[in-house]
C-alpha cells in the first residue's frame, strides 16, 4: 500500500502500543484521548481536505452538467447520447480509475478531482435536464401565451420549476461524493481516507482512527445532505405544498 | 395601457398542417364587434382551438388574415401582440413556483409596471374575480379548481387587454363550480365590456355565455355565426340542427327570465312564487312539476310583480 504513495502526506501514525494509554494498548474502539491529541495535525485537516475536494467536485460537475443539459435541453436529439456518455462514465470502477489516471496526471489533487467529478455527472445531468423538461405543458403554453420571451420562459419559469430537481441531485452527489472520496486515499493521503487508509493498513487495524476519521466522513455527509435540503426549503417553498 | 375593447376580424383565415389531409380551419371569416362574447363551438376536430390559437399566433396561420382593430396580427412582433392580448386555458397553467399575487402581476412585470402598481392591481382583480385579498400571498397549489381559474382570469385581465381568448375555461370544473364561475364571468363582462372569443363543445355553455355563436364543423369550416336566439330558432342546417339538439326550443327558454315577459296583474291566490330573474325554462319545469298553469313572479323584495301564464311561457 504504500508503494502507492499512502504514507507521503501525513506520514503513517502507529500507536505506541507499549507507552500509550490503556485504551490504545488494547486498541479499544474508540479512544477519546487519542482524537483530542490528534484533531488538530491528522483528523482536522483530513475533514478540510475532504470538503475541499468535495466542493470542488460537486461545483464543477455541476457546471459541466448543467452545460451538457442545457445542450440536451436546446438540441433534443442530444440528450439521449448524452445520457449514455455520463452513464458510462459511472460504470468506471473508482480504484481502478483513480489509479489508470496516476501516470497521466500524476500523485496530484487533479487526479482525485478528475473521477470525483465524473460520477457526479451521472447524477447531476439527468436531474437537471429532468427538472428542465418537467415543466407541465400547461404552465409553458400560458407562458408563451402571455407574450414571455424564449429566454424569459427559460430564466423565470422552467429554470425556477427545475430547482427541486436540481437540489435533489445535489443533494445525492454531494453525498456520493464525499463517500467515494475517501476512496481517494489511495493515490494520494488527501482527505479522510487518508486516516482511514492509515487504520486500516495496521497490522491489527487502529480502530480509533478507523472510527475517528470514517465516523467524520459519514458526519460530513449527513451535514451537507441536511444544509441542502435546507436550501431546498428555502428556495422552493411552493414545492412541498402539492 | 391598451384600449378598453378592440374589434376582431378573421378574414379567410385558413390552417393547414403540413401532412395532414385537410385543412384544421377551413376560410374562416366572421367579425367580433368589439365588447362582444364570441362562443366558438363544435364538435371535436372542428377547429375551435386551432381557431382561437390563430389569434394570439401560438398557432401561425397559412393563409387569409385576422386583424384586431383594423391592424392585421402579422404586422405586429409577436411578443407585443400577445402581451396585448388576455389568454386563459383550461387547466389554467398557473406558475406554480410565484404567489397568486406574482402570477396576476406576470404582464404588468413585463411592462416593467412598479411593484406597489402590481400590489395594488393584483389586489383590485382579486375582488374583481371574487377572491378575497388574503389570497395574494398563496401558492396555487393552494388553491381549489375553481379558484385557480378565478387567478387565471385574473392574470389575463391584469394588464388590461381590450381582447381576451378563453379556451374552455371552465371545462376542468364541476357543474355547480362552473355554472357560478359562469355567471360571475358574464356579471364581469357587464362591467369591463372586452372582447372575448370563448372556445367550448357545451352547447348549453354556448348559448348562456355567447353574444354570438359560431359553430364549427368538422374540418373547421363554419356552419352558422348568429345570435344564440337565431341560432336555436332558425338554424341553416340538420348538422347545426343536430348540434343544438332536439331541445333548443326549450334551450331557446333560457334565454329569457319571466321578469321580461309582460305580466298579468295578480288575481288569484297560492300560486307558486318565483324570483323575476328565473328563466322561462325553470318556470315551466316549476309549472310542470307543481301542475298549475300560471305563476306569481315575485321582486327581489319579495312583493308581488304579476302573475306568468302557461301560455304566456309557450308563446
Amino acid at each position: 500500500m504504500s508503494a502507492l504513495g499512502l504514507a507521503d502526506g501525513g506520514g503513517p501514525v502507529i500507536p505506541d502500543f507499549g507507552q500509550g494509554s490503556a485504551c490504545l494498548r488494547h486498541n479499544h474502539w474508540f479512544c477519546k484521548s487519542w482524537v483530542a491529541q490528534h484533531w488538530s495535525d491528522i483528523l482536522q485537516p483530513a475533514l478540510v481536505q475532504h470538503i475541499y475536494l468535495t466542493v470542488i467536485a460537486v461545483g464543477v460537475g455541476f457546471g459541466l452538467s448543467f452545460g451538457l443539459a442545457l445542450i440536451a435541453f436546446r438540441f433534443r436529439f442530444l440528450g439521449p447520447p448524452l445520457g449514455a456518455a455520463t452513464d458510462f462514465l459511472y460504470t468506471l470502477p473508482s480504484i481502478a480509475l483513480f489509479i489508470l489516471l496516476v501516470p497521466v496526471t500524476g500523485l496530484t489533487v487533479t487526479t482525485i478531482e478528475i473521477p470525483l467529478v465524473a460520477y457526479t455527472l451521472f447524477v447531476l445531468y439527468p436531474n437537471i435536464l429532468a427538472g428542465l423538461r418537467g415543466v407541465p405543458p400547461e404552465v409553458l403554453e400560458s407562458a408563451r401565451g402571455m407574450g414571455l420571451t424564449r429566454a424569459q420562459i427559460f430564466w423565470r419559469v422552467e429554470l425556477p420549476l427545475a430547482v427541486p430537481a436540481i437540489l435533489a441531485g445535489l443533494r445525492v452527489a454531494t453525498v456520493a461524493t464525499i463517500s467515494i472520496a475517501t476512496v481517494a486515499a489511495i493515490v494520494i493521503y488527501y482527505g479522510l481516507g487518508g486516516p482511514v487508509f492509515d487504520a486500516i493498513g495496521q497490522p491489527d487495524i487502529f480502530r480509533t482512527e478507523l472510527l475517528a476519521a470514517g465516523g467524520l466522513a459519514i458526519l460530513l455527509a449527513l451535514t451537507a445532505d441536511a444544509l441542502l435540503a435546507l436550501l431546498q426549503r428555502a428556495l422552493t417553498p411552493w414545492s412541498r405544498l402539492r | 395601457m391598451p384600449r378598453e375593447a378592440a374589434e376582431l376580424v378573421f378574414d379567410e383565415a385558413t390552417k393547414v398542417y403540413p401532412g395532414r389531409e385537410g385543412a384544421a380551419v377551413d376560410h374562416l371569416s366572421l367579425t367580433v364587434p368589439a365588447g362582444e362574447i364570441c362562443v366558438l363551438v363544435g364538435p371535436s376536430g372542428g377547429g375551435k382551438t386551432t381557431a382561437l390559437k390563430l389569434v394570439n399566433r401560438l398557432i401561425p396561420l397559412t393563409s387569409g388574415d385576422i386583424r384586431i382593430d383594423g391592424t392585421s396580427i402579422l404586422q405586429q412582433d409577436v411578443v407585443q401582440l400577445r402581451r396585448s392580448i388576455g389568454y386563459v386555458i383550461q387547466q389554467v397553467g398557473l406558475f406554480p413556483h410565484m404567489t397568486v399575487e406574482a402570477n396576476i402581476g406576470t404582464v404588468p412585470r413585463l411592462y416593467r409596471r412598479p411593484r406597489a402598481w402590481i400590489k395594488a392591481r393584483s389586489a383590485e382583480l382579486l375582488e374583481l374575480v371574487g377572491l378575497d385579498p388574503s389570497y395574494a400571498k398563496q401558492f396555487p397549489a393552494q388553491l381549489s379548481g375553481g379558484e385557480r381559474q378565478r387567478v387565471g382570469l385574473a392574470r389575463a385581465l391584469a394588464a388590461n387587454p381590450p381582447l381576451m381568448l378563453m379556451d374552455e375555461p371552465f371545462g376542468a370544473i364541476d357543474p355547480i363550480v362552473r355554472a357560478r364561475l359562469q355567471d360571475e364571468f358574464l356579471r364581469l363582462q357587464q362591467e369591463l365590456r372586452k372582447t372575448v372569443v370563448f372556445v367550448t363543445h357545451d352547447i348549453d355553455e354556448a348559448i348562456k355565455v355567447g353574444d354570438r355563436i359560431a359553430i364549427l364543423r368538422k374540418g373547421g369550416r363554419l356552419a352558422q355565426y348568429d345570435t344564440p336566439q337565431q341560432i336555436l330558432a332558425h338554424p341553416v342546417d340538420e348538422f347545426v340542427a343536430d348540434f343544438v339538439g332536439r331541445d333548443r326550443a326549450l334551450k331557446a327558454l333560457t334565454l329569457t327570465t319571466v321578469g321580461e315577459l309582460e305580466l298579468s296583474p295578480a288575481t288569484e291566490d297560492g300560486l307558486p312564487r318565483l324570483p323575476a330573474e328565473t328563466s322561462l325554462r325553470d318556470a315551466l319545469a316549476i309549472l310542470v312539476a307543481e301542475r298549475k298553469d300560471a305563476l306569481l313572479v315575485v321582486g327581489s323584495d319579495g312583493s308581488p310583480l304579476g302573475v306568468v301564464t302557461r301560455e304566456d311561457l309557450l308563446r
